[in-house]
């Protein structure tokens, strides 16, 4: 195939069996060396008087220092129905870099250019995140700009009635793309109107939020009592903290940031079908109720997880991709709220293999429990589990995400520290056990979507699939 | 930046090697960059490239289909590879216990890959998977870097669909996969790299063991793929079912980077100063003042900069309001790019550009992957992979003046148009 020029007959390479073989044959895996330690972290875990948790640790692999604040932000209400909250607090997290008593928008941006440094906002049910980072010389620009943010955002109209409008086009943007029409499909399934459910605010809702309604969200809403600042990067912890503490100090107010309320159990049903007219492809999303990482079970569910659809050496990667052919993308994995986890599986699969991929990726999750992960499997799964904790948090931007998510379900450095030696711990007997506790398919509810009129043949005859399911456009 | 040490050494089948060490972190990084892409494949064989990369992970003759994987994956490790316009590359990021473990598995598929035709039935389904994930069943699949290079090349090595037609992959036999390995694939015509906590004697007598009797093949001529740049505006619509809004892509030449890498580098900090960041003119303008824009980039080569070799592109990208012409949106641009044309930056523009660069820089090399495939690519492409310690610094010393010049070479009557039409109707 490729350009060369022979006579005919004349053969220009080797054919894929000579390829494959040498003289030498096959030759053995090199063994494993001895595992150097991480170095230990130097840290600081403290609360300042305004109720802000602040994690300070020095990783000075590069000169640059990576900030996340995380403030609870839950929608008070016990139902979504009604409320404004989500459409609120999206328009607050899409100007809340718009503007200050003292810096315009423009002057945020050049400020924060000339360190190297960005701040970015995003909100989601459960929390509004700040993430940004700069050149290590740069803190105190990006503390100040901060603390002008977190004190005295002024949400310019002409920023926010722009920002509305921009926004309602991203979110019809981001409702066209496949992965985000079943995951708001799968959220409703689960929770329904609970405000965990709503992930993005209608269009009507974002055009009727007014700059009072966002002004006061933040008096009420965007407070340190309950949040968690983290820093990680080219700094000395105890000076990084009492420099936060100056900074962010004046970041005053009532009460304690909103936490989630409780969320329902999943409990298991029938796939809904959603349908999406002319759809080449199907998202597969299955779901069950887990365990938080506090619990005792949690590392022996995590390995059993991985053993499912984890990794890529996992059952239903191998199965239904290297063995089948018929996905690109299958996994599985763990999703924490402060009060607990959910399982998740998916995987997009064309048309004509979906109801098939079904058939596997359930025969996959009873097979978990009935024939238990070896030991083999096992080993490879921790191995795998310890062996990417240390490289995930060898970035400090990497371990800058690890940690505030962490400190959010009220854990620290310590849980990372020793989180290696509880899965050593972990036994073959209670990774069966896990299994079959979390993985029976019974305990699955989901959705599907794809073109429902393509599918259903198949999917009826599998069976356990609501067929009757909403239609999307 | 300082430059941390690198050594290099070349073994006698020409594989060259990049040693990297830096022991702040007990984990290590080891890639393979093969001087082949896409630009390489011959009509008929589209997305051979990227397919071929499948098949590099499906075993080899001292590793059943899926030991890759379990190896890796067991020494707590992980790994990928992906396929460019000029070269293929594959990586592995493991406790640096596993390192002689990561070159023998690189070593075992650039000695002997087992290609069997089970296999490459299997890997077709799944890279049609791949192309529906991320192509096919959604908006904007494939904007810009499938769309774009039709409009604005005309040769099939620079204009054609890296990713594939399916009636393309479906026709390749194992007998390609063998010509193309034999090919592009030899010892001579790679870069291994070694990223991490390593120590340099014992690492260079590991390379030499598991990759010295790789056997030497010739190293294949490189064809040029210079093509002249467009004439006149070369405008292209395409329809897009699923797309909600209307979007546009502007797609120009810039400097061969290998011979006129600063050349290129003004149209880097140029991309800077239209897009990156709410102060940047084009982001002010069309996205906060007029509002007529939604999302909005702009950026030296379709897969980031110093990607691939000449021909390269810099592209403008803009989804915009559906109540917006595409013309005004490019005369807007247009205008933009006549100001900066007339009257250099000031300072404080390029200082901003310039820093947040060095932060970028940073956090790329904090990340033992982005650092080990940045060291490779480099070293591949450039002959220079200190090349990525000296960016900050060289992007320092552009000048206001060759900013202006190089937006006043962005011009209209040398591009290409690609137009995305929503064409799914009201939803």
């Amino acid at each position: 195939m490729t350009v060369s020029i022979s006579s005919p007959g004349q053969k220009t390479h080797r054919s894929a069996e000579e390829i494959g073989r040498t003289e030498v044959g096959p030759r053995p895996l090199p063994a494993l060396g001895v595992q150097k330690a991480a170095a230990d972290l130097s840290t600081v875990d403290t609360v300042l008087p305004s109720g802000l948790r602040v994690i300070a640790i020095r990783r000075a692999t590069v000169p640059m220092v990576e900030v996340r604040l995380r403030v609870p932000f839950a929608d008070p209400a016990a139902s979504s129905t009604g409320s404004h909250h989500s459409a609120q607090a999206e328009v607050l997290a899409n100007t809340v870099l718009t503007g200050t008593a003292t810096r315009s928008r423009v002057q945020i941006d050049t400020e924060l250019a000339l360190v190297g440094g960005e701040l970015d906002a995003v909100v989601d049910p459960e929390r509004l995140s700040i993430t940004g980072n700069a050149l290590a010389t740069g803190l105190g620009t990006v503390l100040d700009v901060l603390r002008d943010v977190l004190t005295s955002a002024s949400y310019p109209a002409e920023e926010l009635e722009r920002e509305q409008a921009r926004l309602v086009e991203r979110i019809a943007i981001a409702r066209s793309q496949p992965s985000v029409i079943a995951r708001e499909a799968l959220q409703k399934l689960l929770y329904g109107d609970h405000p965990y459910a709503k992930e993005m605010p209608e269009a009507e809702e974002v055009a009727a939020v007014t700059r009072d309604d966002v002004l006061a969200l933040h008096r009420k809403a965007l407070l340190p009592r309950g949040s968690v600042f983290v820093i990680v990067g080219d700094v000395e912890p105890a000076e990084a903290v009492a420099q936060i503490g100056e900074a962010l100090g004046a970041w005053q107010g009532e009460g304690e940031a909103v936490q989630l309320p409780p969320l329902p159990a999943v409990k298991g049903g029938d796939v809904l079908l959603v349908h999406r007219a002319g759809a080449v492809q199907s998202q597969i999303r299955l779901a069950a109720q887990a365990i938080p990482r506090t619990d005792e079970r949690y590392p022996a569910l995590q390995i059993a997880n991985l053993v499912y659809g984890g990794f890529f050496s996992s059952r239903l990667v191998e199965n239904i991709r290297e063995d089948k052919g018929y996905t690109y993308s299958a996994r599985s994995h763990p999703e924490f709220t402060i009060h607990g986890a959910t399982l998740l599986v998916d995987a997009d699969t064309a048309s004509d293999v979906t109801a098939a991929a079904l058939l596997e990726t359930r025969y996959e999750l009873a097979r978990l429990g009935l024939v238990p992960p070896s030991e083999s499997e096992v080993d490879i799964a921790r191995s795998y589990a310890i062996g990417t904790l240390l490289t995930t948090t060898s970035s400090q931007s990497g371990l800058a995400s690890f940690l505030v998510n962490l400190a959010a379900l009220g854990l620290g450095v310590d849980w990372l520290v020793s989180h290696p030696q509880r899965l050593q711990a972990v036994t073959p007997e209670q990774v069966a056990a896990a299994a079959l506790e979390f993985f029976a398919p019974g305990n699955f509810t989901g959705v599907l979507v794809g073109d429902a009129e393509t599918l259903k043949p198949k999917l009826a005859a599998l069976g356990g699939i609501n067929l009757g399911g909403v239609s999307f456009q | 930046m300082a430059s941390p040490e690198l050594h290099r050494f070349t073994l006698p089948n020409g594989l060259r090697v990049v040693l990297a060490p830096d022991a702040s972190a007990p984990v290590v990084g080891v890639s393979v960059h093969y001087d082949v892409g896409f630009r390489s494949e011959p009509e008929g064989r589209t997305g051979f490239a990227h397919l071929f990369e499948h098949l590099m992970f499906q075993g080899s003759e001292s590793l059943e289909k899926l030991a890759h994987f379990r190896h890796v994956q067991s020494s707590g490790g992980t790994f990928n590879g992906s396929t460019h316009p000029d070269y293929t590359d594959y990586y592995q990021v493991l406790p640096s216990a596993a390192l002689e473990r990561a070159l023998f598995l690189e070593a075992d598929r650039m000695r002997a890959p087992k290609i069997t035709e089970e296999n490459l039935r299997n890997q077709i389904d799944v890279v049609k998977e791949e192309i529906r994930l991320n192509v096919l069943n959604r908006p904007y699949g494939g904007f810009p870097w499938i769309l774009l290079p039709p409009v604005l090349f005309k040769t099939f090595a620079n204009a054609h669909n890296g990713y594939g037609d399916f009636v393309d992959l479906e026709s390749a036999t194992v007998d390609d996969c063998a010509e193309f390995f034999d090919t592009y694939y030899s010892p001579s015509n790679a870069v291994l790299t070694v990223a991490g906590d390593l120590d340099i004697e014992t690492t260079k007598s590991l390379v030499e063991k598991h990759f010295g009797d790789v056997p030497a093949r010739p190293k294949p001529e490189r064809p040029s793929f210079a093509e002249p740049a467009p004439q006149g505006e070369v405008r292209h619509e395409h329809a897009d079912p699923l797309a909600p809004l209307p979007a546009i892509a502007i797609g120009y030449r810039v400097p061969d980077p290998v011979t006129d890498i600063d050349g290129y580098l003004a149209y880097l900090v140029l991309a800077g100063v239209l897009t990156d960041g709410d102060s940047s003119r084009l982001q002010q303008r069309l996205v906060h003042r007029e509002g007529i824009v939604i999302d909005l980039n702009a950026g030296c080569g379709l897969f980031g900069p110093l990607e691939a070799r000449d021909p390269d592109t810099f592209s403008i990208t803009a989804i915009h309001r559906a109540d917006v012409t595409a013309d005004q949106v490019v005369a807007a641009i247009d205008e933009e790019l006549q100001k900066l044309a007339q009257e250099p930056p000031a300072a404080e523009e390029l200082a901003k550009v310039t820093a947040r660069w060095a932060s970028t820089m940073h956090k790329e090399h904090d990340r033992l992957t982005n650092r080990t495939l940045g060291l490779g690519s480099a070293e591949l492409l450039f002959g220079r992979a200190e090349l990525i310690y000296e960016l900050p610094q060289r992007i320092a010393s552009v000048t206001v003046d060759e900013v202006s010049a190089a937006a006043k070479a962005l011009r209209p009557d040398a591009r290409a148009l690609l137009l995305v039409k929503p064409t799914g109707g009201a939803q």
